[in-house]
């Protein structure tokens, strides 16, 4: 059960999405983000998610951790679509059924069917980075990405530490996680049934040993960085280097197609509703 | 409860990159009254097997899978798996996987780890609460407790309002054994029992599951990679390979299997060294491999044989 959360969970295969340089892929999702906001009407989503289904298909992704990830998001989606559906108010909208404040508009169906699809496109194109590049690489690009900030001295290495230590933990943690469940289901303790108040007590007993085990694990960490005589980011070099290849230039030509793309169908063939 | 497993497998991760079969084709017997010892190096399966025993690991149901697509011309189906613990039948959906959590008690590897309550007396009550029919008597919880933490040795009145974690390791092992064995199971599975405790520890330990085993427990299953351990204490021994059961046999038998055995990757115990390396000098000590039968044996040798 806790394996489902596709977040966070790199899908080993051979493919040219996960060849790319880190950074590219991240600069990407940024423009594939502002180019999503940017569209005003459905050719402009229609164009993004031609982009994204290609490099889904490019990246060898089955299409059912596709579909998992945008389970995640289902209850958002719902909520927005019903909000938007029940609420959209303009003038002039046609109205197909009305019931004291609740109004259903042809323009308010239109309406939220653009938010899904916008809000869908957004998360598969987050998972698609995850699913496609190693925490570690990630944050490698993260932490070359911000290098400039280091000018007005931010910590940017203490920053990309703690990120990869958190990502490398993660998984650590959830089989943890299942393993004390185990232990506990075996005395007995029930997860699934009762009322929120009984199922939020059935926790305790998973939660209290799991804190001790991570704070015991920190403190391990921290021992061993320090018997390494690890002193922060100062002077160090790195084992890989990052480097873009012809590849990554591709990219950028593509994202900032999508953008010029989305921006002249925004001007001129006008908004959704 | 007798233990029945035939054909059984698993993978985990299934059908994803990450799949990792774990057990193949397992069949295996455990009859009501054994202490029964399951060994094997590293991944080969063990812990795996026994969180099947308690319904933690579902047996997959290959004939569903097998029945749904359209068998080929000449393709065998895969046997039916077959996992009985007494009355239960964990291939069925339908089974009562409470009753039988409290008929099969199971202790995890390094068990101290899933301490949790204030007191040691409010962890041991932890599973005797859970599995109570209904909401059982402050008295009867008392007494459950009592004799759960006197039988694995320590003091009740010392430590039942202690914090679980001001115990020494040791103890916090016998309060996690503790609070397994206060439902009376009538099978008792423990996975490294005594993984990480230093040798008196171990002992204290393994003399502690025979008497569980004398008094409440009818069946015991340890697991362990320790020879020493199982040729010491059990009265059968499945060695696991890779995922699969390669003998199952009393150890002294098993040692006969030496070469096969290392590899496997597992080692003789000492007394089964001293008594095959004897027997290859032409001295047949016929002994059950533990320590005190050895030396008792090698002292009835007649004289002559002793000096050479
Ligand atoms: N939760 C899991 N997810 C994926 N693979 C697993 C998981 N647990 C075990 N495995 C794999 O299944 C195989 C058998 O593991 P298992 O834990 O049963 O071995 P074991 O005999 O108990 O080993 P050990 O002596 O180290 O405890 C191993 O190859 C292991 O990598
Ligand atoms: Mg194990």
């Amino acid at each position: 059960m806790l394996k489902d959360v596709s977040f966070g969970q790199y899908y080993p295969v051979e493919s040219f999405v996960h060849r790319l340089d880190p950074r590219t892929k991240l600069l990407f999702v940024i423009a594939y983000i502002a180019a999503i906001f940017l569209s005003k009407n459905f050719y402009g989503l229609a164009a993004c998610a031609a982009v994204l289904f290609a490099a889904i298909g490019f990246a060898k992704i089955p299409l059912r951790k596709i579909v998992r990830s945008m389970k995640g998001v289902l209850f958002l989606v719902v909520f927005t679509a019903v909000i938007n559906i029940f609420f959209y108010r303009s003038e002039g909208a046609r109205i197909l059924w009305e019931w004291k404040i609740f109004r259903i508009t042809a323009e308010g169906l239109i309406f939220s069917g653009f938010l899904i699809a916008r809000l869908f496109l957004l998360v598969i194109c987050a998972s698609l980075l995850t699913l496609t590049t190693t925490p570690v690489s990630l944050t490698d690009g993260v932490e070359s990405l911000l290098t400039p900030l280091k000018w007005v001295r931010f910590p940017v290495h203490e920053l990309a530490l703690i990120m990869s230590i958190a990502l490398r933990f993660i998984p650590i943690l959830m089989d943890e996680t299942d393993r004390i469940m185990n232990a506990q289901k075996a005395r007995g303790a029930d997860f699934e049934t009762g009322g929120p108040i009984r199922r939020i007590r059935a926790i305790i007993p998973v939660i209290i040993p799991l804190l001790l085990s991570a704070f015991r694990r920190a403190d391990e960490l921290g021992d061993a960085m320090d018997a390494r005589c690890y002193t922060g980011g100062k002077n160090r070099t790195k084992y890989k280097k990052l480097r873009f290849a012809a590849g990554d230039f591709a990219m950028f030509v593509l994202a900032a197609a999508l953008i010029a793309g989305v921006v002249l169908m925004r001007i001129y063939l006008g908004a959704p509703v | 409860m007798r233990i029945r497993a035939e054909h059984l497998s698993y993978t985990y991760n299934a059908d994803t990159p990450f799949a990792a079969h774990a057990l193949h084709d397992v069949t295996l017997t455990i009859e009501e009254g054994e202490f029964f010892g399951i060994i094997g190096h590293t991944g080969s399966g063990k812990s795996t097997f026994v969180q099947h025993l308690n319904g933690l690991l579902r047996v997959p149901s290959s004939m569903k899978k097998y029945r749904r697509k359209k068998p080929k011309k000449g393709e065998i189906p895969p046997p039916e798996p077959v996992l009985q613990v007494g009355q239960f039948d964990l291939t069925d959906k339908k089974t009562d996987f409470r009753a039988l959590r409290r008929s099969v008690g199971t202790v995890f590897q390094y068990p101290e780890y899933q301490l949790f309550a204030e007191t040691v007396f409010e962890d041991v009550a932890f599973g005797y609460r859970n599995f109570a029919e209904k909401k059982p008597m402050e008295h009867e919880t008392q007494e459950a407790v009592k004799e759960a933490i006197e039988m694995v040795g320590l003091n009740y009145g010392e430590v039942r309002g202690m914090s679980p974690f001001e115990l020494s390791g040791g103890q916090k092992r016998r309060v996690a054994i503790a609070g397994v064995i206060v439902t009376r199971p009538a099978v008792l599975v423990l996975d490294e029992p005594a993984a990480g405790l230093d040798p008196l520890g171990k002992q204290e330990v393994m003399d502690l599951l025979h008497r569980i085993h004398r008094e409440w427990c009818r069946t015991v299953v340890i697991v362990s990679h320790d020879m020493d351990e199982i040729a010491e204490n059990c009265t059968h021994a499945a060695v696991f390979s890779d995922g699969e059961v390669k003998y199952v046999l009393p150890p002294r038998e098993l040692f006969r299997h030496e070469k096969e055995l290392l590899d496997m990757g597992l080692e003789l115990p000492l007394v089964a060294k001293l008594c095959l390396s004897l027997e290859r000098q032409g001295i047949a000590i016929d002994c059950d491999f533990t320590e005190e039968d050895f030396i008792r044996k090698v002292l009835a040798l007649p004289r002559q044989m002793r000096i050479c």
